[in-house]
């Protein structure tokens, strides 16, 4: 019993050790709430950290719930930065008014304008698109165009799609509601999802691997994870996507759908010149290299050059929509591909 | 009435029931949702995807209950009634499953069994086959994803029928055969029937940390409540219908408490004495010793050691990329938030079981039964509950303190070690409270009567009599806590401190990014450093159930 007493004052003490370090703040720190994996972050926070001499502490989580803790924490929140990887997350924590406006004459000046909010509260990083993935073996590029026409029937069970729970899915869909209206697209997504190959499951890469396996002659995915596959441990993996073609749908209307990854200062950050300089740091012309080359995502500033494996890709043309409706029609989105029976 | 009153007005009481109160803030919350109610959005659910939420739920549950039934019971039986070669071997390798997460046993055989997986590449070579000339079932479906988590759960019958099934008194066996019972009449009437209550709360333990699964239903396309939950809040931006289906959910467990309860209720029988002689375990021949042996296998070989070779192959791939100086932060903070954790709810689990027997009021039954809810409710559901009243405490104390000193003292809850283990204590208090009653009910209630006759405090009466009793239940408690508190992901997420990873939060990250490969380093840690409670316990439980 002695012994569990003194277990427990011991765990004790450590806990309290740990549990006064959320409260005891250095001077020059910033605190960051990150939807980004901390693969995908890390190492440039580091970098931040050598060069200016500011300490980054790190959460990494989902973007909604670190939303809701930044809620519930309120003025009391530590968090300074928050980091999504999707442009709805940027519009829900604005509107849930968890985000502030920030003055940076270096963001506006490098971030192109549709790539910020038009009240200063976030500011894109890297660009992601989502074309269409097929095999050239069964595919004549000839053959592809749009999103929109993909609805033919000569693709009966031959697309391959994650599910409609995955955010990329969702903002897809709400670039075309959109651009099209809602009655146009709920349409399409039934024809749509009446050419699956399969019932949606796994993830992106699961998708390109099922095209190579045969189950399906086209994916929709986004290119970072082809990247991924492309110089994947597994040499399995890159093979499998060394089989597949990049195609860019929708290049001689719309262009092809494209989210980004932001950030947004809270809106009761203790740290807020740090957070700035922080956001400012992300943005520089080296940190964006490090994305192309790390995550193979697409740089926001101009200028900067692409990986060897984004280059291999293409160019192509990218939609223009204000990129805060892609956030506002998200729910919409989600009804629609409900209501075709979209898993 | 009168009993309520003296419930609130005895300390002991009050002060657990106040316990109780707290642990159950987060379904509160969530009940409390339905203040509010919007039409079109359920109208929209119960148009469109709601019965399929309800359905693949249900035959998941009931799938993973019999899955883990089946398995549990079988293995259970072989090693506590016949002795082979290999025994002891099994004696641990049976509980290995334990240290595996559901999702990622998933991924992995999702990963063996692909059609670019070695399983059908081989079958291809073998046959000449291409894609399309053979059907091969889909691992990503209902059926595999209850065959994967009753793989990973049957450990929880398991322990409990191996308990059971060994303590049964040799008196039962030769009272049967002097009656000219066959030895299968015998399993069937008497063995079963008495194991009864082990196997029900056993399964009842699979079939909740069914409904709580998202991390393998997500990846196999299955639309379940605990997603839908999920496409409810982040899809619709709607986290108050949510909250309410997360009730419905909610409400399902209780139902399932409730049947657990009271099948249990029909068969309340006590041994009457401990110094009953066990069965003792038949010797078997080599043919048959072969068979049990390669049997009781089957359940580790599929539930923990093909999948960790695969992770095992792929951490070759990685490792030198994974093994950072951040992997040693990783694998203490891990160990040491798990350790913690099972220390406190153990201790919360024993406080309110304990309560509930001496007092045996409905308040208190009633308390334990709410606060047990926890275990099957998503771990980011509980996280959100908690952030509320933790957000609010925070506020609270630090307008005291401002109006103290004129400063604010920053959070004091809200993303702190003590937010984790309030909600693992939320969350896994039902795994530790099933251990403890499963092992108090094998305490008469006439020891008791007889040792606060002699004069002892209730305090005595736990510390001399119901621990050393105890002690492999609360070994087992323990056990299972500290395993899922290490493999625990999405409150851990969203709760933790800055700076505080863990293992099951490195691999969920590379694996939720579908990097697989990647993620297998963090996998086999995580597994590896569950295996040594898993090992030390076995044994702890051996030697206590041998005395």
């Amino acid at each position: 019993m002695l012994k569990n007493i003194k277990i427990l004052s011991g765990l004790s003490a450590l806990a309290v050790a740990m549990l006064s370090t959320s409260f005891v703040s250095q001077a020059d720190e910033v605190n960051v709430y990150s939807a980004r994996k901390e693969a995908l972050i890390k190492p440039v926070l580091d970098k931040f950290s050598k060069d200016t001499g500011i300490k980054v502490n790190l959460v990494t989580g989902k973007a909604d719930a670190l939303i809701s803790r930044l809620n519930s924490e309120g003025q009391l929140s530590p968090a300074d930065v928050l980091l999504t990887t999707d442009v709805g997350r940027l519009v829900r924590a604005k509107t849930q008014g968890v985000t502030q406006a920030i003055e940076s004459e270096v963001l506006e000046g490098a971030i192109p304008a549709h790539f910020q909010d038009d009240d200063n509260h976030w500011f894109a990083l890297t660009v992601r698109a989502r074309p269409i993935m097929y095999s050239p073996e069964r595919v004549d590029p000839k053959e592809l165009s749009t999103i929109e026409a993909l609805t033919d029937k000569k693709w009966k069970g031959r697309i391959c799609i994650r599910s409609s729970s995955n955010i990329y899915n969702q903002s897809m869909v709400a670039a075309m509601i959109e651009q099209q209206g809602e009655a146009k697209v709920e349409a399409w997504a039934k024809d749509f999802v009446k050419n699956f190959a399969r019932p949606p499951k796994g993830g992106d890469r699961d998708q390109i691997k099922a095209v190579v396996a045969g189950q399906c002659d086209i994916a929709i995915a986004n290119t970072y994870y082809l990247g991924g596959m492309l110089e994947s441990a597994d040499s399995k993996e890159k093979a499998i996507a060394q089989q597949v073609n990049v195609f860019w749908p929708n290049q001689t209307d719309r262009g092809a759908h494209i989210n980004i990854s932001g950030a947004a200062v809270t809106a009761h950050a203790p740290n807020k010149t740090q957070a700035v300089k922080l956001i400012e740091y992300l943005a520089r012309k080296d940190s964006q290299q490090w994305y192309a080359s790390t995550n193979h995502e697409y740089p926001v500033l101009e200028g900067v050059e692409h990986s060897d494996t984004l280059k291999g890709f293409g160019q192509f043309k990218a939609e223009t929509i204000p990129l805060y409706r892609v956030g506002e029609l998200n729910a919409e989105a989600v009804k629609v591909m409900d209501k075709a029976g979209w898993k | 009435m009168n009993q309520h009153i003296r419930a609130l007005t005895d300390p002991w009481q009050g002060a657990l029931l106040l316990l109780g109160a707290m642990l159950c803030t987060p379904i509160f919350v969530i009940y409390f949702s339905w203040g509010a109610f919007d039409t079109s959005v359920w109208s929209h659910l119960a148009d469109t995807v709601l019965s399929d939420y309800i359905i693949n739920s249900l035959l998941l549950a009931i799938g993973v209950g019999l899955g883990a039934l089946v398995l549990g019971t079988t293995t259970a039986m072989i090693m506590a009634r016949y002795n082979f070669v290999g025994r002891r071997i099994l004696n641990w390798l049976l509980l290995l499953p334990l240290a595996m997460p559901a999702y990622i046993i998933a991924y992995t055989y999702t990963g063996i069994l692909d059609f670019m997986g070695p399983v059908q590449s081989a079958l291809r070579d073998i046959t000449g086959w291409g894609y399309g000339d053979y059907t091969f079932p889909d691992i990503r479906s209902l059926e595999g994803a209850i065959l994967v988590m009753s793989l990973v759960l049957y450990p929880y019958v398991y322990m409990l029928a191996k308990t059971a099934f060994s303590e049964q008194p040799a008196s039962l066996y030769q009272a049967s055969q002097s009656m000219g019972v066959t030895k299968y009449q015998h399993f069937l009437k008497v063995t079963l029937p008495l194991a009864r209550p082990a196997l029900i709360t056993g399964a009842a333990l699979a079939m909740m940390e069914a409904f709580a699964d998202y991390g393998t239903v997500q990846y196999f396309g299955i639309s379940t409540f605990t997603t839908g939950i999920f496409r409810t809040w982040f899809g619709l931006g709607d986290g108050i219908a949510a909250a309410q289906l997360s009730s419905v959910l909610c409400t399902f467990v209780f139902v399932t408490l409730v049947l657990e309860k009271m099948s249990r209720r029909k068969i309340q029988y006590f041994h009457q004495g401990q110094n009953h002689q066990s069965q003792t375990r038949k010797q078997l021949g080599m043919a048959k010793g072969a068979a049990a042996f390669f049997l009781c296998l089957l359940p580790p070989l599929f539930g923990f050691i093909l999948p960790s070779i695969q992770l095992g192959y792929w951490a070759t791939l990685t490792y030198k990329t994974a093994w950072d100086e951040q992997f040693t932060a990783l694998v203490l903070n891990s160990l040491f938030i798990a350790l913690a954790a099972a220390v406190v709810v153990v201790t919360l689990a024993l406080l309110l079981t304990y309560g509930k027997r001496l007092k045996k009021t409905p308040l208190l039954s009633g308390n334990v039964g709410v606060v047990s809810l926890g275990y099957a409710i998503p771990g980011t559901v509980i996280a959100v509950g908690i952030l509320l009243p933790l957000g609010w405490a925070d506020h609270a104390i630090n307008a005291l303190w401002k109006s103290w000193t004129g400063e604010l003292l920053g959070l004091v809850f809200s993303g702190t070690v003590f937010a984790l283990l309030f909600a693992y204590s939320i969350r896994f208090l039902a795994v530790a409270i099933h251990n403890i009653e499963s092992g108090l009910g094998r305490i008469t209630p006439s020891m008791d009567n007889a040792a606060r006759s002699l004069g002892a405090s209730p305090i005595r009466v736990l510390k001399q009599i119901h621990i050393p009793m105890l002690r492999a239940s609360v070994l087992s408690a323990a056990l299972l806590v500290f395993v899922d508190v290490l493999k625990e992901l999405p409150a851990t997420l969203i709760l933790r401190p800055f700076n505080f990873n863990t293992l099951a939060v490195r691999s969920f990250e590379l694996a939720s990014d579908e990097r697989l490969v990647d993620a297998a380093m963090p996998a086999l840690a995580i597994v590896l450093v569950g295996l040594v409670p898993v090992i030390l316990l076995t044994r702890a439980i051996d030697r206590a159930s041998q005395r």
